[in-house]
């Protein structure tokens, strides 16, 4: 199998306005998925309905290759673990405290805290390099260094697939990077599938295996970067016209926006 | 992680952790509301020294007190633990499952719903005064779930629960008010003392009904606490982790109804106790569930015995109810907590 | 939500159609209640009176004054609703729900229990500073936290302080039992049983209070799109909220000086206006006043009947009928609506 997550013929509706229809999709393994996409156009809705959050009304959602509606909630939680836009913790939570929270699918009444557990959350807080931190509460830390601190709780529940809504929206560009890096890192290391919704196109250029674009209530094209970034895309997708360049770093497409000062500019 | 004991079976079946912090302040508190209980028994119309006191529970006294110890003060004493110990476990679910800190029993309907039983009994009923709890908790019952279904919209939020809880709440006054207006006098401030909260006239047939239920409710809330920890940091996360929030969202709130119910039932409306004892607790030892649970049920404790003593003995020969009291320190003592953290 | 009234000449001629509303409000419930006294009597009141005619006494002395307590306290309640609404940016606030009507309530019951006062004048003092004191700690506790001031938490406060000083209020009654009956009536809210003395001291207040609403109209819109954006166009925000709060507090104490504790007016009303002519606050106020008092008319004059030959509270007829209304709005998802 190399689609670990797949929509299919996905209908998924806010009220009575569909915010996607008929949508096929398949989400490739151990690779980094990102859903691009304007303001409003349904990637977030599309990552929330592949978490399970939100029922669509029509369609499914496979989890490798098994309908999700099919499966209790808690035996997902052990295959996918989500992270949401903007979430907030309790006043005086330490990060210690947020992390062990990830290992709940895998604990019951009786087993609260095995050795399995502490290993798992120490792992979790190495890999994010929170370990210092363990005891500080979470709304203490900086922006970078809370998001790592959810992260570590995602890692805990030790999925083979990790889905993140905007993880980097709030965050300044040198904390950007820092997650980015992060997951990029987990992707290639220990061969986690990532799917994530990122705002910004370049790093999703950068970043990114798979790029997936959404418009218009379906999928407008998907595949690698280099092969589906282009002007034209930039253009039905986003409304915005560009030129589009290599990075000189690291090669990958890099798209600079065109504006109204842009006759001038090329004029001169 | 060296300030956590660590309970594990051998083949690691059976796992706990216990924070040494938290630890500690259980055997302090412990402490506290033993020492409390015995000022408790002492103090009053007359005062018996601690020693006579222990002398004439164990039956080593001279009987003299017996009666007072026994018959007047030792119910009343219990009751007032069990009902503090209630109202704070109460209020605490309530303020994990709605994350807010300023929740409170009243918000689900508990106590205007418990005052329309007790009210409605007040002034209608034709049998034994033994009745009246039983009353009020169906009230709390019937109000409770009626603010549920009109919360319900595809599943219940938070928010939606405390703006109907509110509403509701107003309405339910508002029949109460309407009851002592058109009532008698003496079943007017008989009322008032009801809804004020008072732990007169207890015994221990009282503490024989409450103690099973406390017990019992608050272990199962300890049993479960870990889901709570996870509802705190939202749906989509206990939802991602592999909660089902809902269900256990209806769970929690039945028994946190049921302890609030219960409590109110027998004591009357006691104010504050579900709001502060629940904070107090959390600057003690931090946001974990399952500590909070002894901790907040004992502090909970302490808090309704305190105002029990001082509505005996501050005023005598008058008794004053003890919710004049919890009210009158909690309040003061919440808004103090609440400013020194404003900033954190 | 869409406003059902667009231009202006539409809204100034509903305007006027609620003003004679209302003032047919205030006939019926002169004429109407447990002796239905018919037109023409009642105009003969006003304009032929006669001292010996029992009936033309009753019309001048309980029934017109009791219209005009309701007509006056509707009107502050909903200003004063409409207010706290701008002021916190919250379509759920409004002084009941926020605790300010009981705080003015505690301070006027320790003022009879402790000092014993019962003039108005007094009460009315001593209800603005229980009024001031409930505000500001429900402003307070309400914008604790790292987020500020939001809805759910400023709704939460108000039920907590309200919860306080109801607890207060009624330990104090059960401390001092005499007191209970003579002010049981009035806690649940009444305007009945008063004579225009005791309306006058606190009309100036209210009269000033509701000037001054109305002609904040524009600063009031101005706010609403955000502090930050109001101090950019030259808006003095501090000095507009803290004269909108004194209005508050001179209204609501007011009206609770006069006629005890009266719930959901300032809740409803504010809603209603805010459906027929939008988000602009220089009809609001003006809509909201009319709408008030002729709600609390109708109310009174319901109350008089729906226990005959008992008279229900005013307090508890607005809750009954507000409650719905308030669990209605809530389902609806209000916390989106500004």
């Amino acid at each position: 199998m190399n689609h670990i997550l797949e929509a299919d013929a996905l209908t998924v509706s806010y009220g009575n306005t569909n915010i996607l229809e008929d949508l096929h999709l398949q989400v490739p393994k151990g690779k980094i998925t990102v859903l691009v996409g304007a303001n409003g156009c349904g990637k977030s809705t599309l990552l929330r309905t592949f978490a399970r959050l939100i029922k669509p009304k029509d369609g499914h959602v496979l989890l490798e290759e098994e309908k999700i509606r099919d499966l209790s909630t808690k035996s997902v939680a052990k295959r996918l673990a989500i992270l949401p836009q903007g979430p907030i913790a309790p006043e005086g939570l330490t990060v210690l405290q947020l992390v062990k929270q990830g290992r709940y699918p895998h604990q019951s009444w009786m087993k609260q805290w095995s050795t399995e557990d502490e290993q798992i959350v120490n792992d979790a807080l190495e890999a994010t390099q929170m370990t210092p931190f363990a005891n500080s509460p979470v709304n203490a830390l900086s922006g970078g260094q809370r998001q790592r601190a959810w992260i570590a709780m995602t890692l805990a529940q030790k999925t083979d697939l990790i889905l993140l809504d905007e993880p980097t929206t709030y965050l300044d560009m040198a904390h950007q990077v820092e997650i980015l890096d992060l997951l990029f890192d987990l992707n290639s290391r220990e061969n986690r599938t990532v799917v994530m919704v990122l705002h910004d196109l370049n790093l999703a250029c950068r970043y990114a295996h798979h790029i997936v674009a959404v418009r218009d209530k379906k999928i407008y094209a998907q595949g690698k970067p280099e092969d589906i970034v282009t002007i034209d895309l930039v253009r039905d997708v986003f409304g915005m016209g560009c030129t589009i360049m290599n990075d000189p770093l690291f090669g990958t497409p890099l798209c600079v926006p065109h504006g109204k000062g842009i006759k001038c500019c090329l004029r001169a | 992680m060296h300030n956590y004991i660590t309970v594990r079976t051998k083949s690691d079946k059976v796992s706990f952790q216990l924070s040494k912090k938290v630890a500690m302040m259980i055997i302090l508190l412990c402490i506290l509301l033993c020492g409390m209980m015995m000022l408790a028994l002492s103090v009053g119309s007359d005062f018996i020294s601690p020693v006579t006191v222990v002398k004439e529970l164990f039956g080593y006294g001279t009987g003299e007190y017996l009666f007072t110890i026994q018959t007047l003060r030792l119910p009343r004493v219990l009751l007032a633990a069990l009902v503090g110990m209630a109202l704070a476990v109460s209020g605490l679910i309530l303020q994990g499952i709605i994350r807010n800190p300023l929740a409170a029993p009243d918000i689900i309907g508990v106590t205007s719903g418990a005052s329309v039983g007790a009210l409605l009994f007040l002034a209608y009923a034709t049998v034994s005064i033994h009745f009246l709890p039983l009353a009020a908790i169906i009230g709390a019952g019937v109000v409770s779930t009626i603010i549920y279904l009109l919360s319900w919209k595809k599943g219940v939020t938070p928010i939606r629960m405390v703006l109907i809880g509110i509403g509701i709440s107003a309405f339910a006054k508002g029949i109460v008010t309407m009851l002592i207006v058109m009532g008698e006098e003496v079943r007017t401030s008989r009322a008032y003392i009801w809804l004020t909260g008072s732990l007169y006239g207890a015994n221990m047939q009282d503490v024989y009904l409450l103690l099973p239920w406390v017990v019992f409710l608050s272990l199962f809330t300890f049993i479960i606490a870990r889901v709570i920890n996870v509802k705190e940091l939202g749906d989509d996360i206990a939802l991602g982790v592999g909660v089902k929030v809902q269900i256990f969202r209806l769970l929690f709130l039945l028994i946190s109804v049921m302890l609030a119910g219960t409590a109110v039932a027998f004591v009357g409306g006691i104010a504050f106790v579900g709001l502060v004892a629940p904070h107090i607790s959390r600057m003690m030892v931090g946001r974990s569930f399952a500590a909070l649970i002894p901790i907040s049920s004992m502090v909970g404790a302490i808090i309704v015995i305190f105002a029990d003593i001082i509505g005996r003995t501050a005023f005598l020969p008058k008794d004053l109810p003890a919710g004049v009291f919890t009210a009158a320190i909690g309040a003061p003592f919440f808004i103090y907590l609440l400013f020194r953290t404003r900033n954190q | 939500m869409q406003n059902l009234l667009t231009s202006t000449s539409m809204k100034r001629s509903v305007l006027i159609i609620c003003c004679v509303l209302l003032i047919v409000a205030f006939i019926l419930s002169v004429a109407l209640g447990q002796t239905s006294i018919p037109f023409q009597l009642v105009y003969d009141a006003f304009f032929n009176y006669d001292a010996s005619n029992s009936e033309h006494v009753i019309i001048r002395t309980s029934r017109f004054t009791r219209a005009v307590v309701a007509t006056v306290v509707g009107a502050s309640l909903a200003i004063a609703g409409a207010l706290m609404r701008a002021l916190t940016r919250n379509p759920l606030a409004a002084p009941d729900i926020l605790g300010v009507n009981a705080g003015a309530l505690f301070f006027i019951v320790c003022a009879i229990t402790f000092f014993s006062m019962d003039s108005l004048i007094h009460y009315m003092w001593v209800a603005f500073l229980g009024a001031g004191i409930a505000g500001v700690l429900v402003f307070f506790l309400g914008s604790l936290g790292r987020d500020g001031l939001t809805p759910i938490k400023i709704v939460l406060a108000g039920a907590a302080i309200s919860a306080l000083f109801i607890s207060f209020t009624q330990g104090l009654l059960v401390i001092d039992e005499q007191g209970i009956q003579s002010v049981l009536f009035w806690l649940a809210g009444s305007v009945s049983g008063r004579n225009l003395d005791m309306l006058l001291p606190v009309l100036p207040f209210i009269v000033l209070g509701g000037s001054f609403a109305f002609f904040m109209g524009r600063s009031i819109n101005i706010l609403q799109s955000g502090d930050d954006i109001a101090k950019g166009l030259g808006q003095r925000t501090i000095l507009t909220k803290v004269v909108m709060g004194i209005i508050v507090i001179l209204l609501a104490g007011g009206s609770v000086a006069v006629a005890g504790s009266i719930g959901f007016i300032g809740l409803i009303v504010p809603h209603m206006a805010m459906g027929l002519v939008g988000t602009d606050y220089r009809w609001i106020i003006p809509f909201s006043a009319v709408i008030g008092s002729t709600l609390l008319l109708l109310a009174d004059i319901a109350a008089r009947f729906v226990i005959m030959p008992l008279e229900m509270p005013i307090g508890v007829m607005t809750a009954f009928i507000g409650a719905p209304f308030f669990i209605y709005i809530a389902r609806r998802g209000l916390a989106r609506n500004a």
